[in-house]
């Protein structure tokens, strides 16, 4: 196998989607790498949110899209018709903008993963507790909870429950972890937390994050892709991008022409 | 340095010029209404209450609910029609509720938006509209007749449990709409089945109101005097007082309700106070319970926090 491949996380090839009528993807065409912080920015309806949710195909909620061209996780076409949904999304976690903990305690919010994913006869409270107790201390989560896992995650602070919702992707050892501006609902201090998490994950799991904030996109990724009416414009170095746009649209987004 | 002058505002800033004046009198007045319309809302309840207790008084004993009809209907209590209503409730609310909650379940989180999924849709509404008269013909069609169950406690909670099985979709549905869709998206994306979302998150969370639906159609069952007139209901049995058991499912009972439409209307020269007193047990026996939907609402309300 070609090295390059190896470092292919997820890949898209000419990928076209509609909502209706409306085409929100346009031939996109992109590779991003294993074990680094990809940020997808671009004004909105861009199609940035669009191309997270093709690669756990949380699209086909919507009714109507309708899809062409190739998503591929670790080297599979997601797309094949013998792909299981929950299988997919066993290994590609998903972050929201709103946090959203289940109505469950604490600790259940972290378990449900795996208890989803396990037969009853299989389960061992051993086992689920140490997946746990290791999620929460991957997330810096442990101490604030510790004592008070019985209680409700929706009681949670803001930032808190971000921090959960990413901690109960953990225990079910995804590979890639998508975020669709997860700091969006949170204040400075609940940013730079999350932030500050994300830069602790980075190596173990892939993360592509979507969002709207140029500075957290500098901040935080080691690449950027800047996408623009449903096409991807650049994928380069965040380093680079920012510095030295290869191309005229990025550049002027980047400078807040427009957007 | 010299402050700059701000010149002394005019008189008339801010204050209500007379169009302003009328526009708060009409807001006024219509507030008022609307607020008087909303209390006209008890007068007739309180007055049918106050009415009925009154007229009844005499005759509301606790040997009244508990002894059984004597006298041609004219002296003793009401026991096996009590018992007769609870049996209807119980059988109908067997049926209808599990039917009900599973088909609401299906309609909210299974279901696509196709034709299919439009008619049972379309057909729950009908079902709704349709008079308990004609529920009570279908009822001896279907059940007494062509299921050959004869009049009976059974074809009677059947015809009662398909009277109330689209209130039941429809209320077992709203509470599910009521769980934060975020919630479902949250476990699909962990990669739970539809069905493993359903049990762990949505029901969990939407029982309450599930609950509050099957005691408001415990009412409905108890209080409808059509659907049970020709399929179930008789005017009396010979029954022991405190017996629990008096019925069969394969026959015949009393109902409060029917009871108090034969004692009113077939039955000559029974005292008043006893119609009354029959009529205030069935509207408590409805209040109690929909006093305990109430409950039930407030302490799920209470429990749940997003």
């Amino acid at each position: 196998m070609d090295i390059r491949e190896l470092h292919r996380t997820v890949d898209t090839a000419d990928l076209d989607l509609w909502y209706g009528s409306f085409q929100a993807l346009r031939r996109v065409t992109v590779s991003i790498r294993q074990g680094l912080i990809t940020a997808m920015i671009g004004p909105s309806g861009c199609g940035k949110t669009t191309l997270l949710r093709c690669f756990n195909r949380m699209n086909e909620r919507y009714g109507n899209a309708r899809i062409a061209g190739h998503v591929r996780i670790l080297g599979r076409d997601v797309y094949d018709p013998d792909v299981s949904l929950i299988e997919l999304r066993k290994r590609v976690g998903m972050v929201f903008q709103r946090p959203n903990p289940l109505p469950l305690s604490v600790y259940d919010n972290v378990a449900f993963g795996l208890r989803v994913h396990t037969p009853r006869a299989r389960r061992s409270r051993r086992t689920e507790a140490e997946a746990v107790e290791t999620a929460l201390a991957e997330v810096g989560l442990l101490d604030a909870v510790q004592g008070r896992l019985r209680r409700k995650g929706t009681e949670l602070q803001l930032e808190q429950r971000q921090k959960l919702c990413i901690a109960r992707l953990l225990p079910l050892k995804p590979e890639i972890l998508l975020m669709d501006e997860p700091c969006s609902a949170l204040d400075a201090r609940g940013t730079e937390a999350v932030e500050e998490l994300l830069r602790r994950l980075r190596g173990r799991y892939t993360i592509i994050i979507v969002t709207h904030n140029m500075a957290q996109a500098r901040r935080i990724s080691d690449e950027c892709v800047f996408m623009l009416s449903g096409e991807m414009v650049e994928h380069s170095e965040t380093a680079a991008m920012f510095v030295n746009p290869k191309d005229r649209r990025t550049e002027e987004y980047i400078e807040g022409r427009y957007g | 340095m010299n402050d700059p002058v701000v010149p002394a505002p005019a008189l008339s800033l801010f204050r209500a010029t007379s169009f302003t004046r009328k526009k708060i009198r009409v807001q006024k007045a219509a507030g008022i209404l609307f607020g008087a319309m909303a209390c006209a809302l008890l007068v007739p309840l309180l007055a049918l209450v106050v009415y009925l207790v009154v007229n009844a008084w005499p005759a509301l004993t606790w040997e009244f609910l508990t002894d059984v009809p004597q006298g041609g209907m004219r002296r003793g209590g009401i026991w096996p029609a009590l018992i007769g209503t609870l049996y209807l409730v119980v059988f109908s609310r067997l049926f209808s509720t599990p039917v009900g909650v599973l088909a609401g379940v299906y309609l909210n989180e299974y279901a696509k938006d196709n034709w299919l999924t439009r008619v049972v849709n379309l057909a729950v509404v009908n079902l709704a509209g349709v008079p308990s008269i004609v529920h009570a013909l279908f009822g001896v069609g279907a059940f007494v007749i062509f299921a050959g169950l004869g009049k009976s406690v059974l074809a009677a909670s059947l015809t009662l449990a398909i009277m109330t099985l689209p209130v039941m979709i429809v209320a077992t549905r709203e509470a599910l709409a009521a769980v934060p869709m975020a919630f479902r998206v949250a476990c699909w994306n962990l990669g739970a089945s539809r069905w493993q979302t359903i049990r762990t998150i949505v029901l969990p969370n939407s029982i309450g109101g599930i609950l509050t639906g099957v005691i408001l159609e415990v009412c409905r069952a108890a209080g409808e005097t059509a659907p049970i007139m020709f399929t179930g209901a008789i005017f009396f049995k010979a029954v022991e007082r405190w017996d629990f058991f008096p019925y069969s499912p394969r026959e015949q009972c009393m109902a409060l309700s029917y009871h108090l439409h034969a004692i009113s209307t077939q039955v000559p020269g029974v005292p008043e106070p006893m119609l009354y007193a029959t009529a205030v047990v069935l509207l408590g026996f409805v209040l109690a319970f929909n006093s305990l939907a109430i409950v039930v609402r407030f302490r799920m309300r209470q429990r749940k926090k997003w």
